[in-house]
Order: structure tokens, then C-alpha cells, then sequence
């Protein structure tokens, strides 16, 4: 029945809607109805408060059995928003959905017209070139694409953890890709977290445990992604695995290597100690390292920099683990999902040189002290002063690098609750008297505004006010020898000096400075700060713009381990609806070549940038591999000869549009 | 190079040794300093507080002036306008902030400007002489003219609140270096110091005066503490509260040590090799007796 429809004279039904008063208080919606009435093949103009209700659809429905129309238009949001809802309506009564059309009278229009009458003219010319393209609008099929099962997940941390077991406990084969020698991320070196003390090590160590025991898993740690390509489904991506000169497969991770190394003692700054204290070459990240593996530094090991070094490392493997001439190595991958969760960065203090971070040694950073209060820490959980003394007075500064309009304007989100952790934990290990600088304490959460209260009855002090700088310049006999915080106590009106034998500088949430390579390497978005975009801030919080890739936790902005997980969570749920569905609908919108037009020039193919035309060499013609078309147009708009056009934006559909704009004005 | 050379006020009184040894420095150094004809007050001291556009009205007149005289308008390239003292330095710059970013009090001036028959179209550029000692001349070209090094002379650079703030044009807003880099380079040793930048009393010091001689005193303390041999400063009220009120400072503060407070273009001049007498350091208060050169 719809073939003889379809192929009939065009019948355009044209339905405006009112979006409760988001139109209609800008737009005369009655006279876009008259208007409309007007066009050519226009049988039918109906206006409603909202279209893409229940009763809104069930009008054009109802007109396409009854009045026989063959064409809709429908004027309201933004096809974002809707296009997808009215496409569904218009198939479901039995037209193909590609003879809809869409104008956007909303965000286009309403919203950003402040004149009703120029509001309502503009209206009524897209209406008019909605009505003059959807004429020549054509059936089309999705084409439907099978679906890989495996998925990736990049990044090791709290969030690409909770997200490899929940998939991998679903049943899928999950790649775990991590860039350190060992996965457990920034949450690895807390000693607890908030607001419920928890010790970190007791709940993150089962889990990165599960990640390597886990058959469905498999864990490429000290290893980055170097290169993605394919699109929904359909990923092959390449995964650098840096050479470690230690077998993985070999190692049980006893240390004999570590003891036998010809450096006595450790020399080198240990990162995941944040540099509090020293690691040989050959080293173990930290005791609970995931995996359990040495690994050796290139850096500093005196055999692979000079190749004059005894070898006593490999000499007391007794299960030859060690092996010099190992080199890095490409794995290929094949994923139908890819979820990123490769985390933060913290705040560089060095960048507020004031609060004498990098000069005095005893200001910290709060990942610093992390290290200190840790029971495997460098002191074993003693919080020391860089002379081994125990602080009397200890700073703990907010906001550093976060609410700034020099360093960073946004809030890091959980530096309130870590430094009031820091705090509690400082008092009752040390009794030392404790400040909180803070401009506004936040602690929304569960539980969280609690401990807030827990610490005032504990006796922290808290003084309102961003700290303006910490000194060695000492006024008073009591100052002498000390650290001097100067702060506006905005509560009380004055300047304060407050003398502190330690300053904890609560330092914010940071993209990754490489973010924006990880980002164009994954195809996907980021703001301008380098957080990683979701598709809607609310409505797809772990999708992307480029379907398939998904993102969760800090990597897309600063949360605490709650959220990430949450996030993680519901990224697998995504990947997993996807995955599961086994197929994938690709818009029809993509281009094509009409292959007498093509003179083989190449020139679609340099300007594609998904990799989708190729050349055929025995036609010699241009190619697009519609599932790789995201349908942008640029082949269309380069080609010289006219051969590549685009689906749903022929010239002539394009031209139509425009003329209905312009023979309107 | 030459440039435009605004005084302003203090120059040609309080801070004469400041004009005598920044000339005499760049006349060593062959930077050609024009002195702007007819200039006037900057619209510093108590007109920026009582009166906001008459103040900014004052300092754009300079600023036309010297677009006339350094013959630059739409299209051209800039001039610089130097300016030594720091409140004139910042009246200025800020002038040339609210004519780009205030369109109800710059359409004022605009229209005060041509009630005179001038007019600012925005092509001249601040210019600090440690801007332009530093970046414009280059610390090796100063160095080269060293006849005689500040060997061993422990050294406190002193910038004050003005010249970085709130426009760090030049140098870091809490921590400049530019005068430490140039005391290096005359080969004097820069101490460490914390208070660059903290506030010398300003205008207290004749009102409220107890507050404004503490603040003054604490500079000068931690100076000495920090070993420092003599205080350069960049502003000529900075080198009068720190300078010619020590005997005060003397009664309210028994523990105070005299401490030399120069213009650090006094400096220059003697590592230059430059006679005392024109550099007016005759002038001093607290002499400055420690030999250079030696």
C-alpha cells in the first residue's frame, strides 16, 4: 500500500507545535497555520501544544491513514531533541520515516528572536523550506551492522576497575588498558576515604585482585592506546604495551631483584610515593601492585643506559624474568564498545608561588600527605615534618587551583570532604591543632555534612577565607621558626597571621595535560578546561558524539570515588545495551559516488576525515564505505565533478530549502 | 632608542635623585628620554577617589599629548610613554583600561579630551623604566656597561604595590623578579626576601602616621634580618616612607637600624661607574657609604 502512496503526487501534512508557551509566547503560531495552508502540496496545517506527546503524534498518524499524506513536516525543537521521535511516528503509520522533515522553530526561533512578528516571519520561511525539501525526500533504510562483543575499557583506576568487572561479570571479554606498571589509579594511595573512614586499601585491593584473577579479563597494564579506528561496533585499536625488561608471565613479584640491585640504596624519586621517597631502577610500584609484577626503569638502570652494569637483578631471578633485550610491543584489539576512564590530574602547586609550595619544605600537597597518613606509606602512616619532628600546627588550604579565575574557575568537588578527612586523620594521629582555610565548605552528599559536623565537635579550626599567602616572614617571637598563613578571616573582618609548622595545600582536579591527544585519538569531544564531553549533560551523561565510546568517572569532570563509581556503572550499562543488541542502525544519511560522474581524482578521499572513501583501482573510482560515512558532506562540497552527493542532502533537496527561505524574504 | 618621558610630580621635587639618576643612567646606556611638553598631574593622590572621571580625564590628556607629540594616531605604530613613579605608572594604565573597557566614563573623557581639542586613540604604551631596562634595552646590554660590579652587596628589591598590580604587564603579580634579575646583572646578590610587594604605608604615613610607620618598619626589619645591605625601590612615595621617616620610626620602634633606601636606578648608576653627585645620592637621608667596584 505505502509503494503506491509514495510514488504519488506529494501530500504534505505540516504540524505546528506550541511547546506549552516555548513557542507560542514568541511565535503567532495561528499565522504560521494560514501560512502554511498556502505552500504547494500542503492538503493539511494543524497546530498543537505539544507534538511530541502521545495525542501530538496520533494526529499526524491519523492524518497519514485518513487524508492520505505522504509527506510531514513537523515545526518545533531541535532535531536533536526530536527527530528521532517523529521519524518513529511517521514509520509507525506505515510511511517511510525519511519522508519527514523537521523545522526548528524553538532554538532557532523563540528562543533567540526577542520580536514576535520577525519571530513569526522567520517561522513561516522555515516552514516554507521545510515544505519545499520534504517534497524531494526520498525512502531510506538504516543499514544494520553486527556488533563485536568484546569491550575495552581504558584507563585502571576506581572507575575502569568497577566498569572491567561488571562487564567482564556479564559475561563479556573486557580488555583492561592501563598506562602505570599497575592498575588502582589515584584511589590506590589513599589510606581512607570519606566520610565513612573506610580504609581505601581494604575495599580497592579485592577488587584490582578480581581484575587480574578474572578469566573474562584481560590486563594490559604500563601499556597506552596508540592508535583507534572503525566506528560503533566495529573498533580496532592498537595498544602500546612499554617494554617493562621483566616477563610478566615470569615474575612472581619476590623482589630478590629489587634486593640484589647494585644500588644499595634507592635513588630515584618513587612517583607513587609522590616523590616522598626513593626506588631503585628495578622496583615495585607498591606492595599491592596490580600485578604483582617488578618492572625496570630506563631512565636510571645503569645496563640499559650504559650496558656496563653487573646484572645482579638478573642473576638472582631464579626464574629468569629479567630479560634486557625486550622491546615494546603493538597488540591489536577487536571491540564493539570502548568505555575511557583514565581519571585526573592534580593541581601543579608550584603555580601559585605565594603559598611557597616547591620553596618551603614543609608545605605539602594533600596527594602528598595522602602518602604520609598511609599505613604503606613512606613513614608507615607518621605524619612527619622532612626533619622526622611531628608538626604542632598544621594549614590545610582549599581551593588550590580551583575557584580561581587565574588557575582554574571550577570546583574540584572533593577537596572539601579530603581535606576534612586530612584533618581528622592529622588531629588524631598527631593531636596537633589543625586550620581549615576554606572560602565555602561544600559537602553535599550522603553522610558527608555529617562528618563536617563531626569535625567542628572535634575541635579542627575552621576560618573562612582563601589564604593570600604563606611566609617565612615572622613578626612575633611565637612566629619564629614557623610557616605564617595570612588569611582574611571573612567571618570576623580581620587579617589573620597563623603561625603552622605544616601547610597542607588541598590542591584541585585537573584534566590529564594530554587530554587533548587522548581526545582526538578516541574521536571524541572535550571542553575547554579538557574534561572529556558527554553528550547531554543530563539526558546521556556517559555517551559521546561518537557513538560506541563512552566515558566514566574524573576524565569527564572531578567527582569523588561515589560518583565514579556510579558513573562506571552506568557507562557499562550503555556499552552494554549496545553490545548485547548485537547490531548497530546506521543513519542513512551518508554519501555516495555515482560512479559515470567519478574521474578518479582523489580529491574526496584526501578530505575525508573518517577514513571512509578508498580508491578502486580497477574502475577507477572514488568509494565510500557507507558504514564509515558519518555523512558530513565535505566529499560532497570538494568534489569537482558533481559525483558525490549525500542522501537526504542531494543539491537539489539543499537548493529547494534555501529557495524556500529566500522566496519568502 | 628614544622614547617619551612623563615625570610627573614627584620627580621634579621629593624624588629628584630618582630623575637625576634615571637620566643620567640612560644617557650612559643611550636611551634617549624626551620629556613630554605641557604635561600635567597625573590624576594620582586624592583625585581618583573623590573624583574618578576627573582623575581619568587628567591622565588621558597626558596620553593624548604624547600620541602628538610621539606623532602616532589610527594606523601607526605605538609610543611608549615612560613613566618612573608607580602611582603615575598605574594612573595611566588604568586610564587606558577604562577608555577600551568603560564606555559611559571613557565616552566622558573622550568627549573632556576634545572640549581641549585632543584625543586618545590608543596608541601609546606604559612603559616602567625596569619594563624598559629590562625587556625593551636587555639585561646583557646593561651588563656590558658594568664598569664597576656590585660584588658582595646584599641587595633588597623592593617593587611595592603598583607597578604589578592589578596589571602584571611586565612581571609576576606576587612574585616579580625583574629588579632581582637586574641587581644579578650588576652583579649584586638579590636577597630573599617575602615582602616585594607588600604595601609601605602609602598615604597613612601622613595621615594616620603610627599605622603607616609600622608598615614601613616591618619592610625595613626583615630586610635587615635577611641581611640585606641597602633597599631598592621603583616609586618615589616607597622611597620617602622608608627613607626619610626612620628617625620617627627610631622613636616608635627602639629596636630599628638605619638602613640605606635608594632608587634602584642609583644603583645602576654607580655599577655603571657614574659619579655619586649625579645620581643624587647626596641627597640621602641614610647615606649609602658601602664602596662598589672594589
Amino acid at each position: 500500500m505505502s509503494e503506491t502512496m509514495q510514488s504519488a503526487e506529494p501530500r504534505v501534512g505540516v504540524y505546528v507545535c506550541h511547546c506549552g508557551i516555548n513557542i507560542a509566547a514568541k511565535v503567532d503560531i495561528a499565522a504560521v497555520v494560514e501560512f502554511a495552508k498556502t505552500l504547494p502540496y500542503v492538503i493539511v496545517v494543524r497546530d498543537y501544544k505539544f507534538m511530541c506527546s502521545d495525542p501530538g503524534q496520533e494526529l499526524l498518524q491519523q492524518d497519514i491513514k485518513e487524508l492520505g499524506l505522504n509527506r510531514i513536516v513537523v515545526a518545533s525543537c531541535s532535531p536533536l531533541m526530536h527527530e528521532a521521535t517523529f521519524r518513529h511516528a511517521t514509520e509507525a503509520a506505515g510511511l517511510n520515516q525519511f519522508y519527514f522533515q523537521m523545522a526548528n522553530i524553538r532554538e532557532h526561533v523563540s528562543w533567540v528572536t526577542a520580536d514576535k512578528a520577525l519571530a513569526t516571519r522567520k517561522s513561516q520561511a522555515l516552514v516554507s523550506a521545510a515544505v519545499r525539501r520534504v517534497v524531494l525526500n526520498e525512502p531510506l533504510e538504516h543499514q544494520k551492522v553486527p556488533v563485536k562483543p568484546n569491550v575495552l575499557v581504558v584507563g585502571g583506576g576506581i572507575a575502569g576497575i568497577h566498569a572491567a568487572l561488571t562487564l567482564a561479570n556479564a559475561g563479556k571479554q573486557v580488555t583492561l588498558v592501563e598506562r602505570e606498571p599497575t592498575i588502582g589509579g589515584h584511589m590506590a594511595k589513599f589510606d581512607k576515604t570519606f566520610p565513612t573512614l573506610d580504609c581505601a586499601a581494604c575495599i580497592l585491593t579485592p577488587k584490582m585482585s578480581m581484575v587480574r584473577s578474572h578469566p573474562n579479563i584481560t590486563m594490559l597494564t604500563y601499556a597506552e592506546v596508540v592508535g583507534v579506528e572503525g566506528y560503533v561496533g566495529n573498533f580496532t585499536v592498537k595498544v602500546k604495551k612499554k617494554a617493562r625488561y621483566v616477563h610478566e608471565e615470569l615474575c612472581v613479584g619476590c623482589n630478590e631483584c629489587v634486593e640484589a640491585c647494585v644500588y644499595k640504596e634507592g635513588r630515584f624519586t618513587d612517583t607513587f610515593n609522590e616523590g616522598l621517597s626513593k626506588r631503585k631502577p628495578v622496583y615495585m610500584p607498591f606492595p599491592q601492585a596490580t600485578p604483582s609484577v617488578v618492572l625496570i626503569d630506563p631512565e636510571s638502570c645503569i645496563e640499559l643506559k650504559t650496558g656496563k652494569c653487573k646484572k645482579q637483578c638478573a642473576t638472582a631471578c631464579t626464574r629468569n624474568a629479567i630479560d634486557f633485550t625486550m622491546t615494546d610491543e603493538i597488540v591489536a584489539l577487536e571491540v564493539g564498545a570502548i568505555i575511557i576512564a583514565t581519571g585526573f590530574q592534580t593541581f601543579d602547586a608550584t603555580r601559585i608561588p605565594q603559598y611557597g609550595y616547591g620553596k618551603f619544605p614543609n608545605v605539602y600537597t594533600s596527594l602528598e600527605v595522602e602518602r604520609l597518613v598511609n599505613a604503606s606509606g613512606p613513614t608507615g602512616g607518621e605524619v612527619q615534618l622532612r626533619d622526622g619532628s611531628t608538626p604542632k600546627r598544621v594549614g590545610i588550604i582549599h581551593c588550590v587551583g580551583s575557584r580561581d579565575e587565574k588557575t582554574n574557575r571550577h570546583c574540584s568537588r572533593v577537596c572539601c570532604m579530603y581535606s576534612l578527612k586530612l584533618a581528622h586523620l592529622i588531629h588524631e594521629r598527631t593531636d596537633a591543632e589543625v586550620y581549615n582555610l576554606y572560602i565555602d565548605m561544600r559537602t553535599p552528599g550522603k553522610g558527608y555534612e555529617e562528618f563536617y559536623d563531626k569535625l567542628l565537635k572535634e575541635g579542627v579550626n575552621f576560618i573562612r577565607g582563601r589564604a593570600a599567602e604563606v611566609t617565612d616572614w615572622t613578626v612575633t617571637p611565637e612566629e619564629e621558626g614557623k610557616l605564617v598563613i595570612r588569611a582574611e578571616d571573612t567571618l570576623i573582618g580581620v587579617v589573620r597571621r597563623i603561625p603552622v609548622d605544616m601547610v597542607v595545600l588541598s590542591v584541585g582536579l585537573e584534566a590529564h595535560a594530554d587530554a587533548d591527544e587522548v581526545r582526538r585519538l578516541f574521536n571524541i569531544s572535550c571542553s575547554k578546561e579538557g574534561w572529556f564531553l558527554e553528550r547531554h549533560p543530563k539526558l546521556a551523561p556517559v555517551s559521546t558524539f561518537t557513538d560506541g565510546i563512552f566515558i566514566a568517572g574524573a576524565c569527564q569532570g572531578p567527582k569523588d570515588i561515589p560518583d565514579t563509581v556510579a558513573q562506571a556503572g552506568a557507562a557499562v550499562a550503555e556499552a552494554l545495551a549496545l553490545v548485547d543488541r548485537g547490531f548497530v542502525e546506521l543513519e542513512p544519511n551518508t554519501a555516495f559516488i555515482t560512479k559515470e560522474l567519478c574521474s578518479g581524482c582523489h580529491t574526496c578521499i584526501a578530505m575525508c576525515p573518517f577514513s571512509a572513501i578508498r580508491y578502486n583501482k580497477e574502475a577507477g573510482v572514488a568509494e565510500i564505505n557507507p558504514a564509515l560515512c558519518k555523512g558530513c558532506g565535505t566529499c560532497v562540497a570538494a568534489c569537482p565533478s558533481g559525483a558525490a552527493q549525500q542522501h537526504l542532502f542531494t543539491d537539489e533537496q539543499i537548493f529547494q530549502e534555501i529557495e524556500g527561505v529566500l522566496n519568502y524574504v | 632608542m628614544n622614547h617619551l618621558y612623563y615625570p610627573g610630580c614627584s620627580l621634579k621635587s621629593t624624588g629628584r635623585a630618582y630623575e637625576e639618576s634615571l637620566l643620567a643612567v640612560c644617557a650612559t646606556l643611550g636611551v634617549g628620554l624626551t620629556e613630554l611638553q605641557d604635561w600635567n598631574c597625573c590624576g594620582a593622590t586624592s583625585y581618583m577617589a573623590i573624583d574618578e572621571v576627573k582623575a581619568f580625564a587628567l591622565a588621558a590628556r597626558n596620553l593624548a599629548l604624547a600620541e602628538e607629540q610621539g606623532k602616532v594616531g589610527p594606523g601607526t605604530p605605538t609610543v611608549d610613554l615612560v613613566a618612573p613613579c608607580a602611582a603615575c605608572y598605574l594612573v595611566l594604565a588604568k586610564a587606558q583600561h577604562c577608555l577600551e573597557e568603560n564606555k559611559e566614563v571613557g565616552g566622558k573623557i573622550t568627549a573632556a579630551l576634545a572640549a581641549a581639542q585632543l584625543q586618545y586613540t590608543g596608541r601609546v604604551v606604559m612603559r616602567h623604566p625596569l619594563d624598559l631596562f629590562t625587556n625593551a634595552l636587555g639585561l646583557d646590554a646593561i651588563k656590558a656597561q658594568v664598569t664597576k660590579p656590585l660584588t658582595g652587596l646584599k641587595v633588597a628589591c623592593y617593587y611595592g604595590c603598583q607597578i604589578v598590580r592589578p596589571y602584571a604587564t611586565f612581571d609576576d603579580q606576587y612574585h616579580p623578579m625583574t629588579m632581582d634579575h637586574l641587581v644579578t646583572a650588576l652583579g649584586g646578590t638579590p636577597v630573599d626576601w617575602p615582602l616585594k610587594t607588600r604595601c609601605c604605608g602609602g598615604s597613612l604615613t601622613g595621615t594616620v602616621q603610627e599605622v603607616g610607620l609600622r608598615m614601613s618598619y616591618h619592610l625595613l626589619k626583615e630586610a635587615r634580618k635577611r641581611g640585606a645591605d641597602v633597599l631598592l625601590t621603583a616609586c618615589p612615595l616607597c622611597q620617602f616612607n622608608l627613607e626619610c621617616y626612620q628617625d620617627p620610626m627610631k622613636a616608635l620602634f627602639p629596636d630599628h637600624e638605619p638602613l640605606p633606601v635608594l632608587y634602584f636606578t642609583q644603583l645602576m648608576g654607580l655599577a655603571l661607574g657614574l659619579e655619586r653627585a649625579r645620581l643624587g645620592l647626596q641627597r640621602l637621608f641614610v647615606p649609602f657609604r658601602q664602596p662598589v667596584g672594589v
